[in-house]
């Protein structure tokens, strides 16, 4: 316990660089799975290509996939940069399918009306697809928010400070407060984005009522989990 | 690209082959101990899963504790386990068997779950008993969605595995490491193809696997009509069948 007090600092700083490492990643894996996601529900061909690639994407582990992503994009192998774009790569993985399988839970029927009412196959989308699939890629998104803040740690045994380097240095220096302090904060760093993205649920949605048909296609949507 | 050649280089190396810090004997070393985890998590997980999907008791907390867990950062478990236990086999044996734990957990009583209640009640109807059920209904039509936690779980334990190079000298993880000290980028790119391989490779027998352990006569030619109200999709299985049509 002294450790930790007399290193409130640095636990600060960790913290924030962890922030900075998992929050992109986040937020860029939503952008980009929703047009695949979207291309992979009206497509029947892509997606088969694209729920496939996602499935093998994810099964790759993320440490290998720390050295590889420097020699495809050039990037250095330490800078925060790198590490987004693996945690991307998997939050996208993840996230396609739930997308993909949200927009399909979209009933039917609501979606023909929407067309007999006069709809455009755009405004379908913005106005009547997303907003309906809205908890299940909430759902889908809080998953990918829990399992990044935790994937970001394993940046540290390359080098890249995060939450994670508390592991590291407290395993070399032999302090156990300090490992414990990290665990500790890793998941409370978990825990308060997971709850963010809660009460922007709640804004955004307001009708968060589960549907039968969506709730169904959560528990397909259901992702793995995640591999360290 | 010239990168990529190098780490082929390096894989195709007959020089990398020889001894214990071969690429063949951690390559066991590797497989040896994901199969040993994955079992010893099994050993524990399977029968429980078995317990909480046909009692339907314990499934909230069964759920709280694998949601927890998948919070847990496992860099973090590792070396904390590792401290305790000291350097060696110890501490990733212990660390990844925990972490193997959830998946097949979720996945054996996911599996029950995903069975047609009124199926079981038949079963009852026509004088099974419960071990019968558990043994002849339950666990064959389970079986699919159980092979999927266990596949997950393999994954996570052979990611995790090189991670656990970091507190162990074994498994394909130390060429990662040992590239990085000497600042050898052959050796930590061909160590994580190599690596790379492995996952997709068990990945594809899994999904074969998952394939083959589903009951003839589950997977196809019952009509979507059937399916769409008999039960909850089948991941794996596909989409066409098993989403429900309106």
């Amino acid at each position: 316990m002294t450790w930790i007090w007399s290193n409130l600092d640095l636990l600060w700083d960790r913290t924030l660089d962890h922030l900075v490492l998992s929050v992109p990643p986040i937020v860029l894996s939503f952008l980009i799975a929703v047009p695949l996601g979207w291309l992979a529900n009206r497509y029947r061909a892509g997606r088969g290509v694209i729920l496939t690639a996602s499935g093998l994407l994810y099964a790759i582990p993320s440490l290998p996939l720390f050295f590889v992503i420097p020699a495809i994009a050039g990037t250095s192998l330490r800078s925060p940069l790198n590490l987004i774009i693996a945690l991307t790569i998997y939050g996208v993985a993840l996230m396609v399918r739930v997308v993909a399988d949200g927009l399909a839970s979209v009933d039917q029927d609501v979606r023909q009306s929407a067309v007999a009412v006069g709809y455009s196959g755009w405004s379908i989308f913005w106005q009547v697809e997303l907003p309906l699939a809205g908890p299940v890629l909430l759902a889908g998104l809080r998953v990918v928010a829990v399992s990044t803040v935790s994937l970001a740690t394993v940046g540290a045994v390359i080098g890249a400070q995060s939450l994670g380097s508390l592991f590291t240095d407290g395993f070399q220096r032999g302090i156990q407060a300090e490992i414990v302090a990290g665990i500790v904060l890793t998941v409370a760093l978990a825990l308060l984005l997971d709850g963010a993205l809660v009460v922007l649920g709640r804004l955004l949605l307001p009708w968060t009522r589960l549907t039968t048909t969506s709730r169904r296609a959560l528990r397909v949507a259901q992702p793995r989990e995640v591999s360290a | 690209m010239n990168l990529f050649v190098d780490a082929l280089n390096w894989i195709l190396d007959p020089a990398n082959y020889a001894g214990v810090g071969g690429i063949p004997a951690r390559l066991v070393e590797h497989l040896v101990f994901t199969v040993v985890a994955v079992l010893l998590a099994s050993l524990v997980a399977i029968p429980v899963g078995f317990l909480i999907g046909h009692t339907g008791r314990g499934r909230s907390l069964a759920v709280a504790v694998s949601g927890g867990l998948r919070a847990v950062p496992t860099l973090g478990l590792l070396t904390l386990v590792a401290l305790w236990v000291g350097i060696g086999l110890g501490a990733p044996y212990v660390a990844l068997t925990v972490l193997a734990i959830p998946p097949i957990l979720a996945g054996a009583y996911a599996g029950f779950e995903a069975i047609d209640r009124s199926i079981i009640d038949s079963a009852r109807s026509v004088g099974m008993s419960e071990s019968q059920i558990v043994r002849t209904v339950e666990i064959p039509l389970g079986l699919p969605l159980l092979i999927a936690g266990i596949r997950s779980a393999t994954l996570q334990v052979v990611a995790t595995a090189t991670l656990a190079a970091y507190v162990a000298d074994f498994g394909l993880g130390r060429f990662l490491f040992a590239g990085l000290k000497t600042r050898d980028y052959a050796e930590m790119l061909g160590g994580s193809l190599l690596v790379i391989l492995l996952a997709l490779v068990l990945e594809g027998i899994f999904t074969l696997v998952q394939r083959l352990v589903v009951p003839r006569g589950v997977a196809s030619g019952r009509p979507p009509v059937d399916r769409a109200r008999s039960a909850r999709p089948v991941p794996g299985m596909d989409p066409a069948i098993t989403k429900g049509t309106h």
